[in-house]
């Protein structure tokens, strides 16, 4: 074949211009809350760290007590709370933020905060995206985002496609499957609550429809330092309350618009960036890539133009070939 | 009390012969021993408090009771290891008490004064009750002085001044809002003197009795925290020393009043439980002698926070605490956690080790082997 290297380079940056020219108009419009989404507000200024959630959490799951270190150091047998990260039998963690001396709660500098990663639970998912057999799936109705083994492949791309590094893989088992927060999908679903928020005794971690937590998270920005407001526990709309003053907090709403916005959100008085929760556009990154996919591919317009220049070069050059001989 | 001891006081006799009032040399050993454990003594210090108790000359105490129900009084009387009704009263000279005087009337106030006036820079003072200061204090009046006026002549001439109970500390549930006589703690009355705070509702007497034998021992007041409380007894938080606290720890949180968890003695924060903010020796001391779990949480009610001022009677009683850590604990995990397991380990290092040399020495034997092959094939 005589595509010379000139004619090559040629080729390539049509592709390249199609791919790279038409970015911000190639992301498809994103995937909308669904009006009955549910989700968690975490509120990092009402944790204490006592990690009942993740106790509730492991016991919702069936997850198991583990032997670690702990063990030797605290004489107890067995601890829930011993992973030192989100793994294939933890889907909720309580982590630390601490700085200097560590001496006030919700201080970004000699102070400290606590954070509680599970899924998040995106409104537009980059797993789902990613996800070559549709193992993974977003509910229409609650947008809780599923996993289902029977369709899992364990090609991992979700692991790799998650922003918040969420998805956790059974490494060490014969028959592996992936494991992250379903929400508590088979309690939710009869109408409980999410083991993390049935279980937090001071409503650092409530459950309710996404937009109702929303304007919940907004009404305690809008108040001030030292106020006195009466926080729900358990859900955004419980009679169950507790008063307490109103910590200060990062005016911004972690998960609002974060990768086209989640439905776990966040409140903090400790930069979400320290708490180790990544800068995010407003759009997902399935947005882009699937709009450029989708671009590309659509009515297979473009693959058909590429294969008719590629034949009719080939065709004209082995013309010439035949010609010369 | 016996009419023996009454008689000691009135007369204001020092007691050489603890056996007489029925308390034998080992219980009298036994005592101090404790209330050198108490104290936060060494042991050995126990004979030292026994030698300063039967040595020291008693102090003379005056004991005001003001703004108040006398149940700080009232839990020191029924204290009761071992006969401590004797040793308190044996131990001090107490020239003036209105609940335990049996003089009564412008006797008593008459021994007021004349025990004022021999013993001036030398008596301890215990304060029990809040001190009301609207409208000049008008409130509380006793022999038609008022208790303002009384705190700041008799408090000016005192050697140390003890405010017992919550009251005294810091205006106690009088000084709630609205708090209408304006009631204060002695430490603000008299803020140019030292004032040991006992807070508590009641009090714990051994506290009360600590802080004297620490004085009558070694000659000076305890360490004090910047509220003015004894190290020794208010230098925890309650959550620190709590029975329930592998349950907070475990997240087991009694839900309602009468719930699994709550028959489970499970822990009380998610109700109300003050014990996170409050400081006291409670969970250790316990009260009133019976045995385990006698204290409030020991009970199944959430602690009420009576030793913290801004807490007990300021805060609603199940509204939650803020959990005061002085540093977080170790046992959590950073926010990017260093991989402990799952990475290299030595046993793999090595297996993938051996694979590599395995691969280049046969990539050597193979490349070794191609020219040959080459030789041949010509």
């Amino acid at each position: 074949m005589n595509i010379g290297r000139r004619d090559f380079f040629k080729i390539a940056s049509v592709g390249a211009l199609t791919c790279s020219g038409a970015q911000p108009a190639l992301a498809e419009p994103r995937r909308e809350l669904s009006p009955k989404a549910i989700g968690i507000l975490y509120d990092a200024t009402l944790c204490i760290g006592c990690k009942s959630c993740e106790v509730a959490c492991k016991k919702r799951n069936n997850k198991s007590k583990v032997h670690s270190e702990i063990e030797e150091f605290y004489g107890v047998e067995m601890a829930w709370d011993s992973a030192r990260d989100l793994d294939a039998n933890t889907m909720n963690k309580i982590k630390l933020y601490k700085n200097g001396t560590g001496e006030v709660k919700d201080r970004e500098t000699d102070g400290f905060s606590f954070i509680k990663r599970a899924c998040m639970h995106c409104v537009d998912p980059d797993c789902i995206s990613a996800c070559p057999v549709s193992a993974l799936t977003k509910d229409p109705v609650t947008g809780i985002v599923k996993y289902d083994i029977d369709a899992c492949c364990g090609c991992r791309y979700c692991q790799v496609a998650c922003p918040y590094l969420i998805p956790k893989f059974e490494y060490d088992k014969a028959f592996p499957q992936l494991v992250k927060c379903e929400l508590c999908r088979h309690v939710v679903s009869d109408g409980g609550l999410p083991g993390c928020c049935e279980f937090c005794p001071t409503g650092a971690s409530i459950f309710g429809p996404v937009r109702a937590l929303l304007e919940e998270a907004k009404k305690r920005l809008s108040m001030s330092e030292g106020e006195t407001y009466d926080f729900p526990i358990a859900t955004v709309d419980a009679e169950h309350r507790t008063v307490r003053p109103v910590s200060k907090y990062v005016n911004y709403v972690y998960g609002e618009k974060e990768g086209g916005g989640t439905q776990y959100i966040m409140l903090s008085g400790v930069p979400f960036q320290k708490l180790g929760l990544p800068a995010l556009p407003d759009h997902s990154s399935a947005s882009l890539s699937e709009g450029v996919q989708h671009t590309i591919y659509k009515g297979m317009i473009l693959p058909i133009a590429l294969l008719a220049g590629l034949s009719f070069l080939t065709y004209r050059s082995t013309k010439k070939d035949e010609k010369s001989d | 009390m016996s009419s023996r001891t009454i008689n000691g006081i009135l007369e204001g006799q020092r007691l050489t012969n603890l056996e007489e009032h029925s308390v034998s040399r080992r219980d009298f050993l036994k005592f101090c021993t404790a209330m050198a454990a108490t104290m936060g003594l060494p042991l050995g210090m126990a004979n030292v408090i026994a030698s300063a108790l039967e040595s020291a000359k008693r102090p003379p105490v005056i004991w005001l009771h003001y703004q108040e129900c006398t149940g700080c009084t009232e839990s020191l009387l029924r204290s009761t290891h071992p006969a401590i009704e004797h040793l308190v009263l044996d131990l001090i000279s107490l020239d003036y008490s209105e609940t335990l005087s049996v003089a009564a009337g412008h006797n008593v106030e008459e021994a007021l004064h004349k025990s004022l006036e021999e013993n001036a820079g030398k008596f301890i003072l215990v304060v029990e009750g809040s001190i009301p200061t609207n409208e000049g204090g008008i409130y509380c009046k006793i022999g038609g002085r008022t208790a303002l006026d009384l705190v700041k002549d008799i408090g000016g001439k005192a050697a140390a001044i003890v405010a017992i109970g919550s009251c005294a500390s810091w205006g106690g549930v009088q000084s709630s809002h609205p708090n209408p006589t304006g009631a204060k703690g002695v430490a603000e009355i008299l803020s140019d003197k030292t004032v040991i705070n006992l807070p508590g509702c009641p009090a714990s007497p051994y506290n009360l009795l600590s802080v004297i034998l620490y004085y009558l021992t070694l000659g000076k007041l305890p360490e004090l925290d910047p509220m003015g409380r004894p190290i020794f007894a208010y230098g925890r938080l309650i959550h620190e020393n709590c029975e329930r606290r592998p349950h907070f720890d475990a997240g087991r949180f009694v839900t309602d009043f009468g719930d699994e968890g709550h028959r489970l003695g499970w822990c009380l924060y998610k109700i109300g439980c003050k014990g996170p903010e409050t400081h006291a020796n409670c969970p250790i001391q316990l009260y009133g002698d019976v045995g385990a779990n006698a204290w409030p949480v020991g009970t199944g009610h959430p602690c009420f926070g009576c030793t913290e001022k801004g807490v007990g009677f300021t805060k609603p009683v199940h509204q939650q605490a803020s959990v005061f850590n002085v540093t977080p604990p170790a046992t959590f995990p950073d926010i990017v956690e260093e991989k402990t397991s799952g990475g290299f380990t030595i046993g793999g290092a090595a297996i993938a080790g051996a694979a590599a040399g395995a691969a280049l020495a046969a990539g050597i034997k193979i490349t070794k082997n191609m020219p040959s092959s080459e030789e041949k094939e010509s």
